[in-house]
């Protein structure tokens, strides 16, 4: 089991409130990604749920249970931390070994877990070497390891791949999510890499300033953005947002077209524009038009095989159904 | 830090750094040297060759058994160093992993009692040795010793605390581990080398500790620098029995600090470099 419910939760630090109240349910099983710029909360909020830090008020609920005042090692989750933070002076196996050990756990139950654990993550060959041995990605595996040794009712991890180059990322996320289907346990993931949250969540929880921008599945928030915020903050590139006559037009004070929904023509259109950077990926192709008079820069994504370069002059045409509006608040309009 | 050093300039920084150490070291020498003389020839003058007499080391022994303010030294400065040890880890992790707002204050603070002299609490903790029966007993320098070194202690201590990243105490926090488990099991271990030069440190400060040792102890708790003391005696001075008295107190102490230099370097510069 592993529902985790957040009850008016806030934090301040002195008389700086850095989560404002706020309510959040995890259900059991769920992939959770917490996700905002930096500064955002995302990581207290996550501290506040591990027991690291104090709430300054609410309540935390774990599996209907009032863990409010619990310590960390009585809630029964275990943490994956973005510096690893592996014990330096034990070998792999009393790193894995250690939340056991201070459970009180037999000596052949800890090594029948350790076995299992190192055969999952590839780190059979490794057991007897000190995190000083090892590689960024192997590390990572370790800390992942001596996680899932404790059978937790659930994982959280913060930043877990930030450490680690481009290649290894993708890797890493991939046998995150493999490790995900395999438990079935709650996992709350903290990240400010929208890519990771898209690829990974069941649940998206968008957080700006502390507070929660908008709770939903990757499509959802990609399809529906709530507000201006989550509509930038989600989707790689950015969304372009028009503000002034263009959105007028639409009756909105702000209008969002995502990069894929702007057609490109040499023959004519909506906008017309001068092509600044071109990035030809080979599968797609990413055009940043100046010059059009509404916005510094659109961003339009179009097919692979296109092959305008800098100086050319195009017409943009958005897809008049997958425009997004915002009101003045900055709020969706339906 | 790649430069290229002409040879010159190595031959010349190579005798400019022997020379400084010489000139430090040339006091111990002398002494160790004097210890060799007979009395006359220490009298006599500036001398660098001694005669290899070994009868004021003859003489110092039979005059002062030496294994008992040896085995006093020992005791006092490895019991008073173990015993701050136990006080100043709690002490430091508190200070280093979750300071307030007045930790620094605190720090500082015990820092300046080692800036007062320790003739101006003379006669208070006089008074309270002889109230409470620690006059002249190890027990009573253990503590006395234990407290004069404590800030060195906690600052040592809380500097290298400092070095050891906080997520791996809060990962062990997560891992289950009660606060005892905690120092015990990682912030121990990991700080090991800075505890063992801390404890190195303490207990050659605690071994050439003289003003409190010589104050309050006469012949029952007397350790090696006592020991000294009792040789620049009312019948006059003897230069080569004091030297050679000197030479047996200072050669444990020089003899363990040549085997832990290492460490020891470490501890002279803590916080300095990482």
């Amino acid at each position: 089991m592993g529902q985790i419910t957040l009850e008016e939760v806030a934090k301040r630090f002195g008389e700086v409130e850095v989560i404002p109240p706020l309510d959040l349910t995890i259900e059991d099983g769920e992939f959770v990604v917490f996700v905002g710029p930096s500064g955002c909360g995302k990581s207290t909020l996550l501290r506040l749920i591990a027991g690291l830090e104090d709430v300054s008020g609410g309540r935390i609920l774990i599996d209907g249970t009032d863990a409010t005042d619990a310590s960390p090692a009585k809630r029964g989750l275990a943490m994956v931390f973005q510096s690893y933070a592996l014990y330096p002076h034990m070998s792999v196996r009393k790193n894995i070994a250690f939340p056991m050990r201070m459970a009180g756990l037999s000596k052949d139950e800890q090594d029948r877990r350790i076995e299992a654990a190192a055969k999952a993550l590839n780190l059979t060959n490794y057991l007897d070497r000190r995190p000083g041995q090892l590689s960024g990605g192997q590390r990572q595996r370790v800390a992942i390891g001596r996680a899932i040794v404790r059978e937790p009712s659930a994982f959280l991890f913060d930043e877990p791949l930030s450490n680690l180059d481009a290649a290894l990322r993708v890797g890493m996320r991939l046998e995150i999510s493999e490790l995900h289907n395999r438990l079935k346990t709650t996992m709350i993931y903290v990240t400010h890499d929208q890519v990771e949250a898209m690829t990974m969540a069941d649940k998206i929880v968008v957080l700006q300033a502390g507070r929660i921008e908008q709770v939903g599945s990757p499509l959802d928030l990609y399809l529906r953005p709530r507000n201006v915020f989550v509509a930038g903050f989600i989707g790689s590139p950015r969304m372009n947002l028009f503000s002034g006559p263009t959105a007028a037009e639409y009756g909105a004070e702000t209008i969002g077209v995502r990069p894929e929904h702007i057609a490109i023509s040499a023959e004519g259109g909506k906008w017309k524009g001068r092509i600044g950077v071109s990035e030809h990926l080979g599968s797609d192709s990413f055009f940043y038009v100046e010059e059009t008079g509404l916005t510094e820069t659109i961003t339009v994504r179009s097919d692979g095989e296109l092959g305008f370069r800098h100086g050319d002059t195009v017409w943009l045409t958005p897809n008049e159904e997958r425009i997004h509006r915002f009101d003045k608040t900055g709020d969706r309009i339906a | 830090m790649a430069r290229a050093v002409s040879r010159n300039a190595k031959i010349g920084w190579t005798i400019a750094a022997w020379s400084v150490a010489l000139i430090i070291f040339f006091p111990i020498l002398y002494t160790i040297i004097t210890s060799l003389k007979t009395e006359q020839e220490a009298i006599s003058g500036f001398n660098l060759i001694p005669s290899f007499s070994l009868s004021s080391y003859e003489a110092v022994q039979s005059q002062n058994n030496y294994w008992r303010p040896f085995s006093n030294s020992v005791v006092i400065a490895v019991g008073s160093t173990l015993l701050a040890l136990i006080v100043a880890i709690p002490a430091a992790w508190a200070m280093a992993f979750s300071p307030t707002k007045r930790t620094k204050d605190i720090l500082m603070w015990m820092l300046s009692t080692k800036m007062m002299p320790a003739v101006a609490v003379l006669v208070p903790i006089y008074l309270i040795f002889l109230r409470t029966g620690l006059m002249d007993t190890r027990t009573g320098l253990v503590i006395v010793l234990m407290l004069m070194n404590l800030p060195i202690v906690v600052w040592m201590l809380y500097t290298y605390f400092r070095e050891i990243p906080g997520e791996i105490l809060e990962a062990a926090r997560m891992d289950g581990a009660s606060l005892r488990d905690e120092i015990l099991y990682v912030l121990t271990p990991m700080a090991v080398p800075g505890i063992a030069s801390t404890l190195l440190l303490n207990i050659i400060l605690a071994w050439n500790e003289a003003f409190w040792t010589i104050q309050l102890t006469t012949t029952n708790a007397a350790p090696l620098s006592a020991f000294i003391a009792s040789f620049s005696s009312p019948q006059g001075l003897f230069w080569a029995k004091l030297s050679a008295a000197s030479t047996m107190a200072i050669a444990p102490i020089l003899i363990l600090g040549w085997f832990s230099q290492k460490q020891l370097v470490r501890g002279l510069t803590f916080g300095a470099v990482k």
